[in-house]
């Protein structure tokens, strides 16, 4: 038994246990305060007028009208940005209004305030704006083309990144292609953008109190754009209804700040679902060949492939998005020979940006799609062909970075193996809502095919490419209380509620208090990434550990005893020379401690020409299995069960991991089968959730979870973040289950290569099965 | 335009307390009038279409979304809202023990939606529970845990636990 198990072994909260979120009891009785309840005294309301064009030039704005409107307080356009003119995470190429050219349907181009929202909804159509229309660029794969016209000054190409690894000439004895199509997801987070501006009373600074994943980054960009130092500008994390992605760009922060500081009164703007929709950068929609070479008994040799990723029509994060898919092209399988051509492009699209997975969605849907091919090419059976090429801790991935993370992928395909399947029940009489119509009732028992299928996937954790990553926080000692602050934005992962937990374990001190979240302390980088248990739980670990170290030393000084003998035990410290036991509480009585602390994970490096270099900091794994029902006459699917196996080094809180997992699952369902931005000529057709489809409790089925804990050498307490691979493999599991339905029509029925799949998808892949 | 006239005023029930409302448009939803003219933030609104069901209330112990109904037009009612739950009942106790809460955004809905199921179907089957709140979005658990949430509750009420 290790030192840290007989630690968790008695302290009440500590590591290892399904502690309760902090904020859920007010959760529950509604008393807390997501970012869109805040309210200030004299608060104005705060709007944004959108482009009804996915590429025009903006010829004269006239205000005039609206801003003589009774009730309206301002209205500001890009002339009024006293600072730096555009925003963005990874290249600031997005205006904080557009002022001469805008470049998608939804950007913003003025903005105004006023005593209350219907007052600023008839200013907004007051607002008198000439366009000239241009021609959009709406085709990402003519985007790649450098005689298109450039739709930016510095052209349509984001970034092109290939991975060229052994010998590329070689071919397999087994050859399998086809092209993959995945379509734009949303977020979908539930809690709307929001934010509440209060400028300073001398006028010189802003607090704002925002929804947001990356309270510093988003501090560095609004004060550029307002042209103040940063010591002027305060963010207090407004609480947040999800996230998911979503929140990592500037959507409203600095047209809020701007207003408020315009008008000397505080300002809230709060998006609406329709408006969130244009707001928010969303998944890339993908288009991805791959080629898989094997020999004949299934084993890698070579694996091609092509990514376009349009980007929309700002960058936002799509070079770091576009390097992850090229990255994770093999997947958890060994691979020694690769050729990946990668490119992200700017459309007159909506932006894209994060969205949990971040391009190793996209990869994953393609390659495990292609695995499938192989098995079927090879005669094996899919957890066959996957466990012949299961990558293991040491492996060489087609980057030439060593797999250096606990990497049980063996242990994976096992798990799934062992799993029960579920009991087929749809013969005789059947509830409508075990059947794929539905409540609908529209489904006959007799339409109905059952499928497995597979799905696995390996992910990066933290950032790549030489990004400083770190996390801060800082722990405090006081009357036996343990004070944390840090900036590590909580978007209902739970965050807040592992803190204490690593701070009891670390200190054997049972209470622990949070300090709000903001500014106020040093960066603690994205809540994105899978990464905050890593590094903000790094970083609290560290500080936890520093105060600890000065207690030992304090005691060492006053008792003679070594410090090197002194562990915490649970709630007391123990001389392990003596055996001599004291609680805690009264060790530190009168000791006052506050230290902070930068953690940050090892150097990465970028990636060379050919995609060469360990550019990512670690990995983690996971499998699914999904069994579907399938009405073949309708094209309706429904997931009867997800079972899955996930590598998580350590679960520091069972319940949040469970809490992870299912909820990624539900996200890759929905990319499997229901969840698609559609947009005709740059609109969106389905801005709401009435046409906007994400899972309900209806289309989730039970959940069957097994976790893999062999604690990572380099990761803090052994853990690894959980949040996105839950949402990675899942949907090519559903789509593989799918297809084996199908393949009970014949062994030829064709390929499914799109997500999310449409009903017409399927039905055409059974009437192609027919007709031959 | 605004109209602050007394003559535009109307008065709600809600959770027992009568509130006077004077300043609102007549077109408001139940919705708008408890966050925006009352403070009563309980209720949240994440699609004002009544898809999502953030914004469940009851209406005459009838489950609703306070977004489609017109606040002028439920004067005659009794309005609770997950305000007037009290904070700890058994159902929004179950909701934070079984992990139901992610970002919570969803969760007063839930709670409200879960609340008058097991009013009206006191024990419920699997598919019952999954119909029940079938008109509540959560983009975060998956579900799981909020089935598992309103399984509590019932064991527990079986049991006679309060």
């Amino acid at each position: 038994m290790s030192d840290l198990d007989i630690r968790e072994a008695v302290i009440s909260g500590g590591l290892g246990q399904s502690s309760l979120r902090p904020d859920g009891v007010a959760k529950a009785e509604g008393s807390y305060e997501f970012s869109s309840d805040l309210s200030a005294d004299n608060m104005l309301i705060g709007k944004t007028l959108r482009s009804p064009h996915q590429h025009a030039r903006i010829v004269r704005i006239d205000t005039r009208v609206a801003s003589a409107m009774t009730g309206v307080h301002r209205i500001i356009t890009a002339e009024d940005v006293p600072g730096k003119a555009t925003y963005g995470l990874i290249a600031s190429d997005q205006p904080v209004f557009a002022s001469d050219v805008v470049r998608y349907i939804g950007e913003p181009v003025a903005a105004v305030v006023a005593d209350d929202e219907e007052i600023c909804s008839r200013a907004l159509e007051a607002i008198d704006i000439e366009y000239e229309v241009l021609t959009p660029l709406i085709d990402a794969r003519l985007a790649t083309d450098t005689n298109t016209p450039p739709i930016h000054p510095d052209g349509n190409i984001i970034r092109e990144q290939n991975v060229i690894c052994g010998d590329t000439t070689v071919v397999g004895d087994i050859v399998v292609e086809d092209h993959y199509t995945i379509g734009m997801q949303d977020q979908a987070f539930l809690g709307l953008e929001s934010a509440l501006a209060i400028p300073d009373a001398d006028g010189a600074g802003v607090e704002c109190h925002v929804a947001t994943q990356w309270l510093h980054e988003d501090l560095g960009q609004v004060a550029a754009c307002l042209n103040l130092p940063e010591s002027s500008v305060r963010l207090v994390l407004g609480g947040v209804g999800g996230a998911f992605g979503g929140r990592e760009d500037i959507s409203l922060q600095v047209h809020v700040c701007l207003l408020a500081l315009a008008t000397g009164r505080p300002v809230k703007m709060h998006y609406s679902r329709s408006e969130s929709f244009l707001g928010h950068v969303h998944r890339h929609p993908a288009q991805i060949w791959m080629r898989h070479h094997a020999t004949k008994d299934g084993k890698l040799v070579k694996v091609e492939a092509e990514f376009v990723f349009d980007g929309g029509a700002y960058a936002s994060t799509s070079s770091a998005v576009l390097v992850n898919a090229v990255t994770h092209v093999q997947g958890p399988y060994r691979c020694a020979n690769a050729e990946v051509r990668g490119v992200a492009v700017r459309t007159n699209n909506l932006p894209c940006g994060a969205m949990r997975g971040f391009g190793v969605v996209q990869a994953c849907f393609a390659h495990e799609r292609q695995m499938d091919l192989l098995a079927q090419a090879c005669g094996l059976d899919p957890i066959e062909i996957r466990r012949r090429n299961a990558m293991s801790t040491g492996d060489k991935l087609i980057t030439g970075q060593v797999v250096e993370s606990v990497a049980p992928v063996l242990q994976i395909l096992e798990g799934l193996e062992r799993m029960p399947f579920p009991e087929d029940d749809n013969s005789g009489e059947t509830h409508p809502y075990q059947m794929p119509g539905g409540a609908g009732n529209t489904t006959r028992a007799s339409d109905v095919r059952r499928g497995v299928g597979y799905g696995l996937a390996i992910k990066n954790l933290m950032y790549s490419e030489a990004f400083d990553d770190y996390s801060t926080a800082r722990c405090a000692l006081r009357d036996g209380v343990v004070t944390l602050k840090f900036a590590t934005a909580e978007v209902g992962q739970g965050f807040i509620t592992i803190a204490p937990q690593i701070a009891r374990t670390t200190l054997g001190l049972e209470n622990v208090v949070l300090e709000p979240i903001d500014t106020g302390v040093g960066s603690a980088g994205s809540t994105s990434a899978s990464r905050q248990t890593w590094m903000s739980g790094g970083a609290v670990e560290a500080a936890c550990l520093k105060v600890r170290q000065l207690i030992f030393e304090h005691v060492a000084a006053s008792t003679g005893s070594d410090p090197f003998a002194l562990v915490i035990e649970g709630d007391a410290m123990v001389d392990t020379a003596t055996g001599e036991r004291q609680l805690m509480s009264e060790v530190v009585r009168g000791l006052e401690f506050d230290e902070e602390v930068e953690f940050r994970h090892r150097p990465t490096v970028p990636l060379d020409e050919n995609g060469q270099g360990a550019c990512h900091t670690a990995f983690a794994f996971v499998g699914h299995r999904a069994v579907v029902d399938v009405d073949v006459e309708l094209g309706l699917v429904r997931v009867v069960e997800i079972s899955t196996v996930q590598d998580v080094g350590r679960a520091l809180n069972p319940l949040s991991v469970t809490g992870q997992i299912e909820g990624g699952i539900a996200q890759g369902l929905g990319l499997a089968l229901m969840e698609e931005i559609v947009q005709q000529d740059g609109r969106i057709m389905n801005p709401s959730f009435t046409d906007y489809l994400i899972p309900t409790i209806a289309d989730m089925p039970p959940v069957v979870a097994e976790l893999i804990e062999i604690p990572d050498p380099q990761a803090p307490m052994g853990a690894k973040g959980v949040g996105e691979p839950p949402t990675i493999s899942s949907t090519p599991a559903i789509i593989s289950a799918i297809q084996d339905a199908l393949s009970q029509f014949g062994a030829r029925s064709s390929h499914l290569t799109r997500v999310p799949i449409r009903p017409s998808d399927i039905t055409e892949a059974v009437n192609t099965t027919r007709r031959d | 335009m605004t109209s602050k006239s007394d003559e535009r005023h109307f008065e709600l029930s809600i959770n027992g307390n009568q509130y006077r409302v004077a300043d609102s448009y007549p077109g408001e939803s139940l919705l708008t009038v408890l966050r925006d003219r009352l403070g009563l933030t309980g209720a949240k609104g994440a699609c004002e279409e009544g898809e999502c069901g953030s914004c469940s209330v009851l209406l005459d112990g009838n489950l609703v979304c306070s977004c489609l109904v017109l606040a002028a037009s439920v004067t005659n009612c009794s309005v609770v809202t997950v305000e007037g739950l009290g904070g700890s009942t058994d159902v929004q106790t179950a909701f934070v023990e079984s992990g139901a809460i992610q970002c919570g955004f969803c969760s007063p809905g839930l709670i409200m939606a879960a609340t008058n199921l097991l009013e009206r179907t006191p024990e419920p089957t699997l598919d019952e529970i999954r119909e029940g709140l079938a008109g509540n979005l959560c983009r975060c658990t998956g579900y799981g845990r909020i089935i598992d949430a309103v399984q509590v509750v019932v064991r527990q009420r079986k049991n006679g636990k309060p």
